[in-house]
C-alpha cells in the first residue's frame, strides 16, 4: 500500500463530507467551496485517498434493518488458539458473513475469540447460518453464543474534527 | 422491537441501494452519470437519495474512511447497562462523538459500540470518560486479527 501523507487539506475535506455528500449536482465543486479549494484539486485528492486505502469506497451506507437484513446476530466462538487464523479466514470467506475478527477473551464470563457478524431476514435464517460456522469449526470450536440486535441505538459512522 | 421504518421501496429505490453502495464517481457532475448508469434523470437521483436518507433507509451517503490507514483506531467495546438505566445510559453513550455505532445486542453484554478515534491513544480516553460518564466499567475487545470485512448487502425489500 502506498504511503500517504494526510495533510491539513485532506483532513479538511474528510470533515466537510463526513456528514455526506452534498446532494447538489455539483457536489465536489460544493465541498471545495466550503474548504477553500479549486475542485479539481478536491477530486483529485479523494482519488488520491481512495487508491491509498483511506478512503474505502463513497457511496450509501443503508439501514439494514430498513432494507430488509431485520435479523443481525454477533457470532462468537471459543476456537482453540492454535487453530483461529486459517478457521477464521474460511469463516470470513462464507457468503453470510459480512465482518469476521479475532479478538481477546475476557475471562471468565467471555470465552469468545472469534466474532463472526451474519445477517438475515429472519432469526431462523442467522441461526441456520451460525450452523454452517459451526460444522466448518468442528471440534476446535468449546463454545459459542449469537447475541441477536434488538436496536440500532446510533449510526453515525466515524467522525473526526 | 424493530427499528424498521415503515418505508415502501420501489425498484428504483432497490436499484439505487444495491448499485450505490460504493464506486459513486468522483467528477464534474457525478449524480448525473450515476443516474444515467441506473437510467433515471438527475433530477430523480438526488430526489431519492434525499427521501432515503430522510426516511432513515440510508443513513448516510458519501465517503467512508479508513480510519486506521490515518493513524486512527477501532474498538469494539461493551457495557453490562442495568435496564431501569437503559435509556439514560444510551444518551451519555451516543453523546461522544466517539462512538461510531452501538447497538442493543440480548446478552448480559447488552450494549455493544464501536469507538473510532483518529489516535490510538484515543480509546483509552474515550473508554475513561464513559467509564466516568455512566459509571460503569467498560469491557473492550480489540481486534487482533482482520478476516474479512465487507459491509454490502442487497436490498430483501
Amino acid at each position: 500500500m502506498t504511503e500517504y501523507v494526510f495533510d491539513p487539506a485532506d483532513r479538511a475535506i474528510i470533515i466537510a463530507t463526513q456528514g455526506g455528500l452534498p446532494l447538489v449536482p455539483r457536489p465536489y465543486h460544493a465541498v471545495a467551496d466550503q474548504v477553500g479549494l479549486p475542485a479539481e484539486e478536491v477530486m483529485a485528492r479523494l482519488q488520491a485517498m481512495m487508491t491509498a486505502g483511506i478512503i474505502r469506497r463513497i457511496g450509501a451506507v443503508p439501514n439494514h434493518y430498513a432494507i430488509g437484513w431485520t435479523a443481525n446476530g454477533m457470532t462468537v466462538w471459543d476456537v482453540a488458539d492454535e487453530r483461529i487464523d486459517p478457521l477464521g479466514r474460511q469463516v470470513g470467506a462464507l457468503d453470510c458473513v459480512t465482518h469476521c475478527y479475532r479478538r481477546p477473551r475476557a475471562l471468565p464470563a467471555w470465552p469468545y475469540n472469534l466474532f463472526a457478524m451474519v445477517h438475515g431476514s429472519s432469526r431462523e435464517e442467522v441461526l441456520a447460518k451460525a450452523e454452517t460456522i459451526r460444522s466448518l469449526l468442528g471440534d476446535a470450536c468449546r463454545a459459542s453464543d449469537v447475541l441477536f440486535s434488538t436496536r440500532i441505538l446510533k449510526k453515525s459512522g466515524l467522525r473526526i474534527g | 422491537m424493530r427499528e424498521r421504518p415503515a418505508v415502501d421501496l420501489d425498484a428504483i429505490d432497490r436499484r439505487i441501494i444495491d448499485t450505490l453502495q460504493g464506486g459513486f464517481p468522483v467528477s464534474e457532475a457525478p449524480y448525473a452519470e450515476a443516474a444515467a448508469a441506473l437510467g433515471i434523470r438527475e433530477e430523480e437521483l438526488l430526489a431519492r437519495l434525499q427521501g432515503l436518507l430522510d426516511t432513515k433507509v440510508l443513513t448516510r451517503f458519501g465517503p467512508m474512511v479508513q480510519i486506521e490507514r490515518l493513524g486512527g483506531a477501532f474498538v469494539l467495546a461493551a457495557l453490562v447497562v442495568p435496564e431501569a438505566r437503559y435509556e439514560a445510559v444510551t444518551a451519555a453513550v451516543n453523546a461522544f462523538p466517539e462512538v461510531a455505532h452501538n447497538y442493543r445486542r440480548e446478552h448480559a453484554l447488552n450494549m455493544w459500540f464501536v469507538l473510532a478515534t483518529e489516535t490510538p491513544d484515543g480509546i483509552p480516553a474515550a473508554i475513561a470518560k464513559i467509564e466516568a460518564a455512566t459509571g460503569l466499567p467498560v469491557h473492550a475487545f480489540p481486534k487482533e486479527a482482520e478476516y474479512f470485512v465487507e459491509m454490502k448487502l442487497e436490498s430483501r425489500v
